[in-house]
């Protein structure tokens, strides 16, 4: 088998388009770098959805965590608590046995019939893990973020006469993210990261469709040789890291677009690995 | 383990749960969290020690020494650690094994690596095929150790690094203006003031430690994990106590510990910081002499 043919049986394996079979025997560096790029696919998809939904919940949890009452303030906090002091590993479990608990045949809820089913599989039940981890971790970016913006910044807007809603909406928001946005791209990274849990975490993988990580191990365990899949991954994780910083870096030069060139913020990846 | 526990399935209420819960699995279970903080306390220094030397080998003066510590320090970026615990333990271990066996067995003619497999003569196997259980268990948790050793001491490596580069630049020159040699600045005056720097990184690092320590359960130890699992999972009558599906209460118990190690973690830095801010040319450290005065 040509590479080319390689990668038009297994470039799409981890979706479950393509060969059925995954090589048994004669693991070319082809198949390997083929297999472990086609997981990748999950990596990409966990991270990004998990982002994306993330930053809409974690910029109404660092509010709440700001709010002066109690009964807003104090379930936020506890919320970033526990997803910030509970390893990632354990949540999995924890939240795969708790889906596993609901009834197999649906829930009826006021006349409608929902299935539950589709929830133990990793593509929803590890994304909305995910997803409130990372809300929580960038929760807690925005929260002392929106501490420390400048009490000038606060004057200078409320002698504008600007109050409540579009003092929040020109002012706060925008320079929360601003300050923000250097230590939320590490959260980003890390996240990336993190998805490579995913499938040593409870969650099955059905019909071997899995991650990198996943296909990494499947490698590493036929052959007994570590050296050729687990560089690969990493290979594959610094350019995932690379286009991640390069993404949020745009987004930071818009956000600092005000501010002369010599006070900008330059990011810096700081080690936060696992969770 | 008590004689009101002879027969479990005469018994019921709270002796159940008592009865239950001091079974010899329980025990195993409530000895592997011992297992876990063994972990912490022996990789925490041991790490720090790596990081120290990674950090003084990347100030050095001498470029492949100064690479060499720079190399180790990148290189956990940009990978997920995950790769790492996998890698290294594996790796470490036909490393250990290959080493042995050019040892014990020179005149071994065949090749180690037969296609598939990772061979090495018998007696250069790591534990030896038939020694006890509890080796080959300790070796699976050496391993473990050393593989976290490896990947925090680069961490610690790159907080340690960027704590030496934050002391006040004036505070070496007036050392050397004294007359004080390189290593004399180094312990005198540098070691001492860049704790106060380092204590932030440090204790975030702490805290990722912690909660790093469930993926001993991947390294194959068996750890609190494996028990939360093999305890919560539904037993049938054919087991002395019978239950069902219970997993979902053991990971919230392991969560709860998790949660009660942070929490306890937060406190303890913080007051450490406090300690060690105090007489440092800091803005902690002008609080507290301004709040004694």
């Amino acid at each position: 088998m040509t590479c080319w043919e390689t990668i038009q049986a297994y470039g799409l394996r981890s979706i479950g388009i393509g060969e059925n079979l995954l090589p048994k025997t004669d693991f070319t560096l082809c198949q390997q770098f083929t297999l472990i790029g086609s997981g990748l696919i999950w990596n990409i998809y966990f991270g990004a959805l998990a982002l994306f939904f993330g930053f809409f919940l974690a910029n109404a949890v660092a509010l709440a965590k700001a709010a002066r009452n109690p009964w807003v303030r104090k379930p936020a906090e506890w919320f970033v608590f526990v997803f910030r002091g509970s390893p990632l590993f354990i949540q999995f479990f924890l939240a795969y046995e708790a889906l596993v608990l609901l009834p197999k045949a649906g829930i009826d809820i006021l006349g409608l019939h929902v299935n539950t089913s589709w929830t133990t599989r990793a593509w929803a039940g590890a994304l909305f893990v995910l997803f409130l981890n990372t809300a929580a971790y960038s929760a807690e970016i925005f929260y002392g973020a929106l501490k420390s913006i400048p009490k000038g910044d606060l004057e200078a807007a409320e002698a504008y006469g600007l109050t409540g809603w579009n003092r929040f909406i020109r002012i706060e928001w925008p320079t929360m993210l601003r300050l923000g946005w250097p230590a939320y791209t590490n959260e980003a990274i890390f996240l990336f990261h993190a998805t490579t849990l995913v499938f040593f975490s409870g969650f099955p993988a059905f019909a071997q469709k899995g991650d990198a990580l996943y296909y990494a191990n499947y490698f590493a365990d036929k052959t007994f040789n570590p050296f050729v899949p687990y560089p690969i991954v990493a290979f594959y994780f610094i350019l995932l890291t690379l286009a991640v910083t390069a993404v949020y870096g745009a987004v930071n030069t818009r956000l600092n677009r005000h501010l002369p060139s010599n006070r900008r913020q330059r990011i810096r990846l700081r080690p936060n690995l696992i969770r | 383990m008590f004689d009101a526990c002879a027969d479990p399935k005469s018994i019921e209420g709270l002796t159940w749960a008592f009865c239950y819960l001091t079974s010899a699995k329980h025990l195993d279970f409530y000895r592997s969290f011992l297992t876990v903080i063994a972990l912490l306390a022996i990789t925490a220094p041991v790490a720090l020690a790596m990081g120290f030397a990674g950090a003084t080998a990347a100030r050095s003066h001498i470029p492949p020494v100064s690479w060499l510590g720079r190399t180790y320090i990148w290189m956990v970026r940009g990978v997920p650690d995950i790769v790492f615990f996998l890698f290294f333990v594996i790796a470490l271990d036909q490393m250990i094994e290959w080493t042995k066996h050019q040892f014990v067995c020179p005149d071994w003619s065949e090749p180690i690596r037969q296609g598939l497999e990772f061979k090495v003569c018998p007696q250069a196997k790591v534990p030896l095929g038939a020694s006890a259980q509890i080796w080959h268990q300790a070796y699976g948790f050496l391993l473990a150790v050393v593989t976290f050793a490896i990947v925090f001491g680069a961490f610690a490596a790159n907080v340690l690094y960027g704590a030496m580069n934050a002391v006040p630049r004036a505070q070496l020159e007036t050392a050397e203006a004294y007359g004080m040699s390189h290593r004399q600045v180094f312990r005198r005056v540098l070691v001492p003031q860049m704790w106060v720097y380092a204590l932030p990184g440090l204790g975030n690092l702490w805290m990722i430690l912690i909660k790093a320590t469930p993926l001993l359960f991947l390294l194959g130890v068996k750890d609190i994990v494996y028990y939360a699992r093999e305890l919560g999972g539904s037993k049938t009558q054919a087991y002395e106590y019978p239950h069902g599906d219970w997993r979902l209460w053991y990971f919230l118990g392991l969560m709860v510990f998790y949660l009660c190690c942070t929490r306890l973690s937060e406190i303890g830095l913080a007051r450490l910081t406090r300690r060690l801010s105090h007489g440092q040319a800091t803005a902690a450290g002008e609080a507290l002499r301004k709040a004694a005065a």
